[in-house]
């Protein structure tokens, strides 16, 4: 039941995924794909699990680099993101030379 | 240690709906200019809550490891997001890009390792989420990598290839897909390290015949591969916050990744496998037939009296003025030949620049008003009417053999029609073929008219010349 539910959650996942993004103009495909690069950032709390339950020193090793790494993706991913957006501010508008 | 406040898993469920909620509406957000920077802070919002409330995980019963991981992690990704500058921009997500498909398959080794060693543990349900996690995770982190050392020119942008490539590729592939067999059905960490071993070298092999003016889209693809290892490290996990994360980014990053390929007119197969730029044959077809041509060199002054005397200018940037950092001066003459009178547009074309939407956010950061930014289908009734098309440090976007020969391995982009205006005047530092490595037919019109240099300095005597015009 838990892999039905699972499923059930992915797929629903997959449409709404199509369906936020289907009317982006072009100009924000770049911050968007550094938007949604930082989102998948999220295997942090994959990590975390991983890291904070761990046994074996491999293990350990091995989750910690998975936490250095996704943190790296979220963290920099949303100020990088954040960095793109902040020169879209509409700069106090002067006369259209038209 | 014990934990904190264990939270029931109901409860921690709960709050990763609420993030799952924030992280939908914040991409949404993202999707449209006014909203898009509140959006990308809802994300956030709801990726803090999701991380703070894991901490409180039953699960979780040693702290230190996660904390210190955390506090390097956020130091690098600060500082390098900070530091870097706006046109190393798309290596900077590509970098990031493969962090996080690195984490998807490291966490996919671990778990592994936890319930590998003693045989038959393995869940059916969870084996292939965790095999395809660690598959896709280590052809992202690799493919990233070598896409980061592209764009940032520490490998040639240029496609490398060699005789049967496909084969080795399709053969590498194949000999993935066994290992994966065995390591699912042995559950011996051998197997496991193999796998990882190979979708690194797989990853590697994936992105280095792809030429670089391809890398947004393969940037993009990679994207999605790292939000479905996520997704699969969720399914392994029984973690909702990360199906539902990584497969939104997953989804989307699909979904821009063909909008990126239809702009250059080619199929995502095309990009994987085509090779686009070495094609031995029609590259040489291609120089040869331009071997008789001959192109007119202008001068700054010349340009600029032209332009001082122009109707109506439109400016069309390309990546060469990302890497001189041309876009203020560009802002600049625009200012000056506004107050003069002219009119002046900017024609972006789709994939202008190494990503989609760069030039807007560099004419952005140098306060172009963004009325003034034009997309292709917009601009291109006007080049008709244009008195001088400038074209700054762009090429492929603008070669009208994309158009008119079909020949060329450009034919099908759509292109500006720069060549339709009564003047062309090219920024460009040299003759050399552009980064599809393709050389331009623009070049050798009759109205076409080169100003060699860097693009910043070009530039920059051009706003002196028309102060003086």
């Amino acid at each position: 039941m838990t892999l039905l539910n699972s499923i059930t959650v992915f797929v629903l996942a997959v449409f709404i995924g199509i369906e936020i993004i289907s009317k982006v103009p072009t100009m924000l495909h770049t911050p968007l794909m550094s938007g949604t690069n930082a989102i998948h950032g999220i295997v942090l709390v994959g990590a975390m699990l991983i890291a904070g339950s761990a046994d074996s020193d491999l293990e350990k090793a091995l989750a910690f680099v998975a936490v250095v790494f996704a943190t790296i993706n979220v963290v920099g991913g949303f100020l990088v993101t954040d960095r793109m957006l902040e020169m879209f501010k509409r700069k106090p508008s002067k006369p259209d030379a038209e | 240690m014990t934990p904190l406040l264990a939270l029931s898993q109901t409860t921690i469920n709960f709050t990763y709906l609420v993030a799952a909620v924030l992280l939908i509406v914040g991409i949404r957000r993202l999707s449209s200019p006014p909203t898009a920077r509140s959006g990308n802070w809802i994300a956030a919002v709801g990726m803090g809550i999701a991380i703070f409330f894991t901490f409180l995980d039953e699960d979780i019963t040693s702290y230190w490891l996660i904390v210190v991981g955390m506090a390097v992690g956020t130091v690098i990704g600060v500082v390098s997001a900070r530091l870097v500058k706006m046109t190393a921009m798309p290596q900077m997500v590509a970098l990031f890009n493969g962090v996080g498909g690195g984490a998807a398959a490291l966490i996919a080794a671990a778990e592994f390792h936890r319930i590998a060693p003693a045989a038959g543990h393995l869940s059916g349900d969870s084996v292939g989420a965790m095999l395809f996690s660690a598959l896709i995770g280590s052809i992202s982190f690799s493919g990233s990598l070598v896409a980061f050392g592209k764009l940032q020119e520490v490998l040639p942008g240029r496609p490398i290839t060699y005789a049967g490539q496909q084969v080795v590729n399709a053969l590498l592939f194949a000999a993935l897909l066994g290992l994966g067999v065995l390591a699912g059905s042995t559950e011996q960490g051998i197997w496991m390290v193999l796998l990882l071993l190979g979708a690194l070298l797989f990853g590697v092999l994936l992105v280095l015949p792809i030429g670089g003016a391809d890398m947004p889209v393969v940037i993009s693809l990679l994207n999605a591969f790292t939000g479905l290892a996520a997704a699969s490290a969720g399914f392994v996990l029984e973690n909702t916050a990360l199906i539902i994360g990584g497969t939104l980014v997953g989804a989307s990053g699909t979904l821009l990744t063909v909008l990126m390929g239809r702009a250059m007119n080619r199929s995502i197969a095309n990009v994987l496998f085509g090779a686009f730029g070495a094609a031995p044959a029609g590259g040489a077809a291609a120089a040869a037939s331009t071997d008789g041509k001959s192109y007119r060199e202008v001068t700054a002054d010349d340009t600029a009296v032209m332009l001082a005397y122009a109707q109506r200018v439109v400016v069309v940037p390309g990546y060469g003025l990302a890497v001189a950092q041309a876009q203020h001066a560009v802002r600049e003459l625009a200012d000056l030949l506004e107050a003069r009178g002219v009119d002046v547009k900017y024609a972006i074309h789709p994939v202008a620049g190494r990503m989609p939407g760069h030039m807007n956010v560099l004419l952005a950061e140098a306060q172009v008003p963004y009325p003034q930014l034009y997309d292709m289908d917009d601009i291109n009734p006007e080049f008709p009417r244009t008195d001088v098309a400038l074209v700054i440090g762009a090429n492929d976007v603008t070669n009208p053999a994309a158009r008119d020969n079909p020949e060329s391995p450009l034919y099908g982009m759509p292109i500006l029609n720069v060549d339709q205006a009564a003047n062309v005047v090219v920024l460009k530092r040299s003759m050399s073929p552009g980064f599809a490595g393709i050389d331009n037919d623009l070049f050798y019109e009759a109205n076409s008219a080169m100003l060699f240099g860097d693009a910043k300095s070009s530039v920059e005597k051009l706003v002196a010349a028309v102060k003086a015009a």
